[in-house]
C-alpha cells in the first residue's frame, strides 16, 4: 500500500496535482464509485468544521468505502490527557487512511509521521488545507479551461488567510499573474512575495478592490476571520473592508469567475449570487469529486 | 604570552571555543550539554573581541567533539572557532558550519505550533540570509528568527 500521504499542497508535485484534477474530472461525470468496498476510513475531527467534514465524508461514501471517526474532541480520549501521537497510532491499526483536521499547526505533519497509514490534513489551524487548494484549482481548470496563464486577484485577508498561501503556492506552477487586494494590515506576507520573486512571478499589490477588478480571470475572494486574530482591535478594523456587490461588475472580462472558500459573510453581496461571475457555490461542489480523487490517488488506486 | 593567555588559563588537553558572542555562552554551554560533565571548563565572558566588542571563550579539558556537536554552536556563534588542544598546542583549527537541520534545540515561536504542546522534539530546516539565520519548522511551516530561538 502506497504510504504518500497529503499535509502541504507543496507534497504534490505540478504532475501529481494535474493527475488529481483529471481524476476529479472523472469522478464527476460518474459519481458512483465502488472501488474502495472493503476500506475503512477513520475522519477525525478534532475541532469542528461542517463542511470539509461531510465533504470528505461524503467522498468516502461515494467510493464505497466505510468512515469512523469523530466531529469534535470532547468526548475523545484526548479530553483526558492522551496525546496525539497515542490517538492516531491506535486509529492507525483500524483503518486505511485517515482524514484529520486539528487545531494545532503542525499537527496533521506529525501524525503523518508516527501513522502507518496515509494522512490527509483537512486543516491545521491556519497552516494549510491541501483539498481546498485543490478544488479551488478545479474549479479554476473548470471554468477557465486552462490553469497557465491567469490573472487572480486575491482580496481580503491576505495575512492569515491560508487559503490563498496555498492556492499561490500551487498557481506558481503555471505561470500566473497575481493581484492582493488587502489593507495594510493584511497585506500577503513577504516570504509569500520572495517566493514570488524567486521563481519570478509578477504581482502587484493595492488597497483598492474596485481598481483592479476588470483585469483579472479569477477573483479570490476571502472572509476576514475573527478567529485568527490576536488582537481584537485589529479585527473590527478590517472586518468589513471590501464589500463585492453586482454594480461593480459592469466591465470585468466575460470569462471572469469569483471564488470563495465559503463561508461569506458581508464581502459578498447576495446581488451577486444572480451573476453568471458568481461561482462559489458550484466551487463548492467541486471539492466532493478532488476529495474522491484525493483519497483514491492516496490509496494506489487511480 | 598574549594578554588573553593571561586571564584565561592554558590548556594541555582539550576543546577551546573561541569568538563566541559574549551573551551566548551560557547557552553555548547548554546546546554542547556540557553542565554535567566531569571535566575542567574554563569560561571566559567579555573579552575584548574585535569581532563583537566583547566576546566569550569556553575551554573544556579532555573533551573532543563530533563536528555534528560543534556545528549546532553555529545558531549561536557563527563566528566562532573551534581549536583542538594536544600537549599545550594547537593542533587542528575549525570553523562551524551551519547544519541544514536543526533537531531538538530551538523552539518553535508559533504559539499554535503542534511541538509548543505536545511532546514532540522540535525540527528545523535553517535558512542563512546574511547574517542572519532563519529557521523554519518542519511542522507548522512558519519562521523563526534565531534571534528567538532559546
Amino acid at each position: 500500500m502506497s504510504r504518500k500521504s497529503l499535509i502541504s499542497i507543496g507534497d504534490f508535485s505540478k504532475e501529481e496535482i494535474l493527475h488529481v484534477l483529471e481524476t476529479a474530472k472523472e469522478f464527476e461525470q460518474n459519481k458512483e464509485q465502488n472501488f474502495l468496498e472493503g476500506k475503512v476510513i477513520a475522519s477525525l475531527f478534532f475541532e469542528p468544521s461542517t463542511r470539509t467534514r461531510l465533504s470528505f465524508e461524503t467522498a468516502i461514501n461515494r467510493l464505497g468505502a466505510k468512515v469512523i471517526g469523530f466531529s469534535d474532541a470532547t468526548n475523545t480520549s484526548q479530553s483526558k490527557g492522551e496525546t496525539l501521537k497515542d490517538t492516531i497510532m491506535m486509529v492507525s491499526n483500524y483503518v486505511d487512511m485517515i482524514i484529520m483536521r486539528h487545531p494545532l499547526e503542525g499537527s496533521s505533519r506529525y501524525a503523518s509521521e508516527v501513522a502507518s497509514v496515509p494522512v490527509v490534513n483537512a486543516g491545521d489551524g491556519a497552516n494549510q488545507h491541501p483539498s481546498q487548494t485543490l478544488l479551488d484549482l478545479y474549479s479554476i481548470l473548470k471554468t477557465q479551461g486552462t490553469l497557465e496563464g491567469l490573472t487572480i486577484n486575491m482580496v481580503g485577508d491576505l495575512k492569515y488567510g491560508r487559503t490563498t498561501h496555498s492556492l499561490l503556492q500551487a498557481m506558481s506552477h503555471f505561470n500566473p499573474k497575481f493581484i492582493f487586494t488587502a489593507p495594510e494590515e493584511l497585506k500577503m506576507p513577504k516570504e509569500y512575495k520572495a517566493f514570488l520573486d524567486s521563481k519570478g512571478i509578477e504581482y502587484i499589490e493595492t488597497t483598492s478592490l474596485e481598481d483592479n477588478l476588470n483585469d483579472c480571470d479569477i477573483l479570490y475572494m476571502t472572509r476576514v476571520q475573527q478567529e485568527r486574530f490576536t488582537d481584537p482591535m485589529e479585527y473590527e478594523r478590517v472586518k468589513d473592508v471590501y464589500t463585492l456587490d453586482a454594480s461593480m461588475l459592469g466591465n470585468v472580462k466575460e470569462n471572469m469567475k469569483i471564488l470563495h472558500p465559503l463561508p461569506r459573510v458581508t464581502e459578498i453581496n447576495q446581488d451577486v449570487d444572480e451573476t453568471p461571475f458568481a461561482y462559489y457555490f458550484k466551487q463548492a461542489e467541486n471539492g466532493l469529486y478532488v476529495r474522491m480523487a484525493i483519497i483514491s490517488y492516496l490509496l494506489g488506486y487511480r | 604570552m598574549t594578554h588573553e593567555e593571561l586571564v584565561v588559563s592554558a590548556l594541555e588537553n582539550g576543546t577551546v571555543l573561541d569568538h563566541i558572542p559574549a551573551e551566548n555562552v551560557y547557552k553555548a554551554l547548554d546546546i554542547l550539554n556540557l553542565r554535567g560533565i566531569e571535566s575542567q571548563i574554563t569560561i571566559g565572558i567579555n573579552l575584548n573581541s574585535k569581532i563583537y566588542g566583547k566576546k566569550g571563550i569556553i575551554k573544556i579539558a579532555d573533551k573532543f567533539f563530533e563536528d555534528h556537536e560543534l556545528n549546532k554552536l553555529a545558531l549561536i556563534a557563527p563566528k566562532a572557532t573551534v581549536n583542538i588542544i594536544r600537549d599545550f598546542k594547537v593542533v587542528e583549527k575549525k570553523k562551524l558550519v551551519m547544519p541544514e537541520e536543526i533537531i531538538g534545540i530551538a523552539k518553535c515561536r508559533n504559539p499554535k505550533c503542534v511541538t509548543n504542546h505536545q511532546p514532540i522534539k522540535t525540527r528545523f530546516t535553517t535558512i542563512a540570509e546574511g547574517d542572519n539565520i532563519s529557521l523554519l519548522c518542519h511542522f507548522c511551516e512558519k519562521i523563526t528568527s534565531s534571534r528567538h530561538i532559546f
